[in-house]
């Protein structure tokens, strides 16, 4: 029987080059940036600054990735595969941190952790105003804030994973003889490599292209040498330039994680797991759930505490805005996340079904748009739009007969639902992506044997399939888009301020304390997606593999 | 060819949702904080009737904002919290000339740009701020004698990164030359007590705390410390006085080339500088009137008068390139 007819269709190829164009709009913008250097400025980098920010910046991004890794990692197995005191709402509880923006987190707990904060002015009271201890104003105290934000997308991924493969592979591995340590070291682990290494890579690129935390750190890092560039020096083109360095090192940095990981596919099992393997008994079970409760609480509790102590015994902030700033954010993120799933499940798609060497590496280029600092990719397609505007739409007005033509594009709500489609394409690629994975090749080509036809086919197949990744892309869409601050800033249209703005509003002029009702409100916002997406993807990872 | 031209003609109409700019309404692009020219809109909207929309963010993004929009930008006003930053948007052409006679008289020409591209409306002061618990004031004389020995381990500074601390390098480098500038930026590096902060509230919350004894902040945010908490146990020091003053700089404003409204641009404009207006903007955050027939608030006018440098502000601008470097050089993080 020939291959079916859908594999061979050019329309998925144009679907992976349209997707890649749109991104790369604003990249190319980037691109051109380099027609001409500033040999000043790019000089007294060099000189002054390149080494410590690639050192920083280094050091950030292997310590995010560890601490992720070995946080992310370990709380996954411990909620998926064992069975401990407080398990059950554990198991999403700790998923919360990601309703909190890492600025918000940056200023509560410097705010907590400083000389001047609450904890050390206590120890001083006690042990005597001598007393000093580890400063969190340092790399140690910027990676430690990082690693509690991002972990989540490890968490979720690896759980995930852990939750897809089933009770008889572990079976079949104890049986072989194997401790669950080598079980979980032999198996479960190298199963779950992608998307631990998927997690990770989010963590990452969101590390590097991060400026509101390190900037509230006051850590130098690549990113905070681009915005250094553009405010201080007025370099534009050279900001622009140092970031599509910074795109090319994430580039490369992709291509051998991609490398590495191989092209292996886990296709998840037939029997879903029914129940959690391990019973953690005794003082191994409290164990666990200290260990949980104790992230849950310095990620998540604490910040909180210390946000509603500000909130009131501050001055509060609330005024009759604060109901369009909730509407403008929800607006702006429920909107958004619909346009990026579809947009990145056709590409994850079209990679699956057309997995030539050009289709692939536009889909990984759709995905570079996380690790650009979203100022950056905002001014990408400002120039972009603007040059689009000049050239196409006024004079389009002209030919219409339109009095005064104005510029459409720019300062338009497109263009900043285009700059989070953009810049949020990789989230939702990533579930998408496991989700593709775990949808055995079998299937599809049965339902074409059946002599169904390739639409047909994706509705009835592919998408049920797909489901439970679509709604996962979505929320993750939906929290990310909540919490962007830096393009929402440079290219929301007139009266579509959010919540985030109102943050940045205020810590910009270090009002902290001000600034703790719209964070709270921000991350009450993103709790419930959270909460829905965590419990969601534990029935539908069964309920998605039963047939 | 008709229908198509129906079809795009709505396409067009339907996303030109923002509507047409009425006569009386201004656009304003504000790198100063929301909170803090509200007040100044909702006055003249009682008064004139006119309305504002705008948007705030950072100046550089405004100012691509500004340049990527070129002759469409619906801005009339650019309001910004540094005077490098007002001469960097008249350097980048965004900015038009205004010769306004009344802007002319309420705002002293050394807060102005000398051809009337933008003018400064409210002064801040970066100033030293010491610990009252650990520092006697009869200690402190210039900013410079803070790179003394005597202060090791006991300085705070803001990052190097925030345009008041270039501005303050730039105007200093103008006065005392770029070789003395840098043994005092030297000094206060090796001075410093921790990590550079963030935030000038943090730094002044250091010194309350007792991380460091002194620091150089913008008064505003000693101001509002001081409101909230009179007992505070910082106050403000005007060094300097013996020779070039206090440095100071400007939250000012300026027409947009493009303005699509230049003449009610420039009539607000022109509102800004009186009495009335001066008021509210330098009093909601506590700064100076750059007017100055105009007294400032109560609670300024307690942190006593000083002499005030001299310097054109535009100088923050001409070299803050240089004086970033020179930071950099030092290694003031």
């Amino acid at each position: 029987m020939p291959l079916p007819s859908i594999v061979s269709k050019p329309q998925w190829r144009a679907v992976a080059y349209a997707g890649a164009v749109l991104v790369l709009l604003p990249l190319l913008v980037l691109a051109l940036s380099w027609n001409s250097l500033d040999s000043t400025i790019w000089n007294h980098l060099l000189e002054t600054q390149m080494a410590r920010l690639l050192g920083n910046t280094l050091v950030l991004a292997i310590g995010v990735i560890v601490g992720v890794v070995l946080l992310g990692v370990s709380l996954a197995w411990l909620t998926s595969l064992c069975n401990f005191p407080g398990r059950r709402w554990l198991d999403w509880a700790l998923m919360l941190p990601f309703a909190v923006p890492a600025y918000v987190l940056a200023f509560v707990m410097i705010g907590i952790l400083d000389f001047a904060g609450p904890l050390q002015t206590t120890l001083r009271g006690w042990l005597g105003s001598d007393f000093r201890m580890v400063s969190i104003r340092s790399t140690g105290g910027v990676i430690f804030v990082l690693v509690l934000v991002f972990y989540p997308y490890v968490y979720m991924l690896a759980r995930g994973a852990f939750l897809a493969q089933g009770r008889g592979l572990m079976e079949a591995a104890r049986i072989l003889g194997h401790s669950p340590w080598q079980a979980f070291w032999r198996v479960a682990l190298p199963m779950a490599r992608p998307a631990i290494g998927a997690g990770a890579a989010l963590a990452v690129m969101e590390t590097l292209a991060d400026f509101g935390a390190v900037s509230v750190f006051n850590y130098d890092t690549f990113t905070t040498a681009i915005y250094k560039t553009w405010y201080g020096f007025y370099s534009l083109q050279t900001a622009t330039q140092l970031a599509s360095l910074l795109l090319l090192f994430v580039l490369l940095a992709l291509y051998a994680e991609r490398r590495a990981q191989g092209s292996k596919r886990f296709p998840g099992s037939d029997k879903p797991r029914q129940g959690p393997l391990f019973q953690l008994r005794g003082v191994r079970g409290w164990l666990a759930t200290g260990y949980c409760l104790l992230v849950l609480a310095v990620a998540f509790i604490i910040p909180l505490v210390q946000l509603f102590y500000w909130l009131f015994t501050s001055g509060s902030d609330f005024d009759e805005r604060y109901w369009s700033l909730i509407r403008n954010t929800l607006t702006l993120g429920g909107i958004a996340a619909v346009t990026t799933v579809v947009v990145a499940m056709l590409l994850v798609l079209a990679r699956r079904l057309q997995p030539i060497r050009r289709v692939r590496s536009a889909v990984a280029l759709a995905n570079l748009g996380y690790a650009l600092p979203g100022s950056v990719l905002a001014v990408g397609i400002m120039f972009a739009f603007s040059v689009a505007d000049n050239q196409l739409v006024v004079p389009l007005q002209r030919w219409l007969g339109v009095e005064s033509p104005a510029p459409l594009l720019l300062g338009s709500l497109f263009a900043l639902l285009l700059a989070y489609l953009i810049r949020f394409m990789a989230v939702a690629s990533g579930p998408l992506d496991t989700a593709l994975a775990r949808i055995r090749p079998a299937l599809p080509e049965a339902a074409h044997s059946l002599g169904h036809s390739g639409v047909s086919v994706f509705w009835r197949v592919y998408l049920p399939l797909l489901m439970p990744g679509l709604l996962s892309a979505g929320l993750l869409v939906f929290v990310d888009v909540l919490k962007e601050m830096p393009a929402t800033l440079l290219m929301r249209p007139f009266g579509w301020d959010t919540l985030a703005v109102r943050i940045h509003s205020l810590t910009a002029e270090g009002n902290w304390p001000e600034a703790a009702l719209p964070a709270i409100t921000l991350v009450a916002t993103g709790l419930l997606p959270v909460i829905v997406l965590i419990r969601r993807s534990a029935q539908s990872v069964g309920r998605g593999n039963a047939h | 060819m008709s229908v198509i031209r129906k079809l795009a003609a709505l396409g067009l109409a339907v996303s030109t949702l923002g509507g047409v700019a009425q006569a009386e309404e201004l656009v304003v692009y504000s790198a100063r904080q929301d909170h803090l020219i509200k007040p100044v809109f909702d006055l003249y909207t009682e008064k004139t009737g006119t309305t504002f929309k705008y948007i705030t963010d950072s100046e550089a993004p405004l100012l691509a904002r500004l340049k990527a929009e070129g002759a469409n930008t619906p801005a009339d006003l650019l309001i910004t919290v540094d005077a490098g930053n007002l001469w960097q948007a008249e350097q980048q052409g965004v900015l038009r000339a205004v010769d306004s006679a009344t802007i002319s008289a309420n705002i002293p020409a050394k807060y102005r740009s000398a051809d009337g591209y933008w003018t400064g409306l409210s002064l801040r002061a970066r100033t030293i701020a010491y610990s009252t618990e650990r520092v006697d004031p009869s200690e402190l004389s210039t900013y410079e004698a803070l790179a003394d020995e005597d202060w090791a381990a006991r300085l705070c500074l803001r990052t190097s990164r925030k345009v008041y601390n270039q501005s303050l390098t730039a105007t200093m480098m103008e006065s005392i030359g770029v070789e003395r500038t840098t043994e005092v930026l030297q000094g206060w590096v090796n001075n410093l007590a921790t990590p550079a902060f963030g935030d000038d509230t943090a730094l002044l919350n250091a010194i309350a705390a007792g991380q460091c004894d002194v620091g150089i902040v913008n008064s505003y945010y000693f101001g509002r410390l001081e409101k909230a908490d009179p007992s505070f146990p910082v106050k403000l020091f005007w060094p300097n006085q013996q020779d070039r003053g206090v440095h100071v700089n400007i939250s000012g404003a300026g027409v947009t080339a493009h303005a699509k409204h230049p003449d009610e641009a420039v009539a607000f404009l022109e509102w800004l500088t009186t009495e009335e207006a001066q008021r509210v903007f330098a009093d909601v955050n506590q700064e100076f009137p750059a007017n100055e027939s105009v007294a400032p608030s109560e609670e300024v006018a307690s942190w006593g008068d000083f002499k005030r440098d001299d310097v054109n502000v535009e100088v923050a601008g001409r070299r803050q390139a240089e004086a970033i470097m020179l930071m950099d050089r030092v290694g003031w993080h």
